[in-house]
């Protein structure tokens, strides 16, 4: 079980921080991934496959200031 | 007994705080009184160690009087927290200008102010600049409206655009680093940057466009070290403005949050 902003989310298939930020519709750019407590660097993104026990937070910022 | 009068201890054997008014010369006329961080306008005894303070309104203080008032009338210990802090402010828009102007008014001892914009006339509708400031640079503006309010602070300016390549050597003296763009992007960038290449704590802000409810916006502890103030939803975009009212709400959580880390409270 993987929980992602609260939500138990299961894969069926390997999926990476990328192909889920790509299949909920975040824009990357606009994004911090944290990963287990840590933030994740973009660099990470492609590379890092979703496991079991991960908690993923992503914060999404909105434009203004 | 012994008591403190703007900054000196003092002896007297007046008890209350007209009669020791008096004695140091302050007239009756246009004088504030402060009393351990309160302000009298009333006769009232004095105890031992009484912290006082005599303002002559109208009158600027020197550096010593004015960290002295600012200690008197802060909430005790804030003061001498705030006073040799350093606090990176990045972006000096609706958030960056009025935080900057709230941690001067603290006595936050040193701000780096980093902004690379000039002001335009549509900034006055959030942003705390005036007419004589437009088309000054933001860093400029700012510096020169801070020693209006404070001139015995440190304020340090970089007008640059912060990327990921200059991001480490603007930050690497600061205590606390306040995210104050407008662009999400530029957010992003920051965050990550501070939390994964610094150990310093970061401040941001998102959510905080419209005209919904005040109460919608709150500081959150997104993580160690990482603070988000906002609504988290309301991005300004096409049929939603940024405005005053809640754009300055938001950088007073920002500010009260920076303040709260300096004092060593790290609970939002």
């Amino acid at each position: 079980m993987i929980k992602i902003n609260g939500e138990e989310k299961h894969f069926d298939s390997p999926t990476t921080v990328s192909d889920y930020i790509k299949d909920a519709g975040f824009k990357t750019e606009r994004i911090v991934v944290e990963l287990n407590r840590n933030i994740l660097p973009k660099s990470e993104y492609d590379n890092t496959v979703l496991k079991d026990g991960d908690t993923v937070e992503i914060v999404s910022f909105v434009g203004g200031g | 007994m012994r008591v403190r009068v703007n900054g000196e201890y003092l002896d007297t054997n007046v008890d209350s705080i007209w009669k020791l008014r008096d004695e140091c010369g302050y007239p009756s006329e246009n004088t504030v009184v402060i009393k351990n961080g309160y302000q009298t306008s009333e006769d009232v005894e004095l105890t031992e160690g009484d912290i006082v303070s005599f303002i002559k309104k109208g009158v600027m203080p020197d550096e010593k009087q004015l960290a002295e008032l600012m200690r008197a009338r802060h909430t005790p210990g804030v003061y001498d927290a705030v006073k040799d802090a350093r606090v990176v402010i990045a972006g000096l828009g609706g958030l960056g200008s009025n935080i900057a102007i709230m941690l001067a008014r603290m006595g936050v001892g040193h701000l780096h102010l980093i902004d690379f914009d000039t002001v335009d006339a549509s900034n006055l509708n959030r942003q705390q600049y005036y007419i004589r400031h437009l088309g000054m640079y933001k860093t400029d503006a700012m510096k020169e409206l801070l020693g209006e309010i404070n001139p015995f602070i440190e304020v340090a300016t970089d007008c640059v655009k912060i990327t990921e390549e200059n991001v480490l050597s603007l930050v690497e003296n600061a205590d606390v680093v306040c995210e104050a763009f407008d662009n999400p992007a530029a957010k992003a960038m920051l965050t990550e940057a501070v939390l994964t290449r610094t150990d310093k704590v970061l401040v941001a802000g998102s959510g905080m466009a419209g005209i919904d409810s005040s109460n919608t916006i709150k500081t959150k502890k997104v993580m160690n070290r990482f603070y988000m103030c906002g609504d988290g939803v309301t991005g300004a975009g096409d049929g939603i403005g940024l405005m005053a009212p809640r754009v300055t709400v938001c950088a007073a959580h920002e500010a009260n949050m920076i303040i709260r880390i300096i004092c060593g409270m790290e609970n939002v």
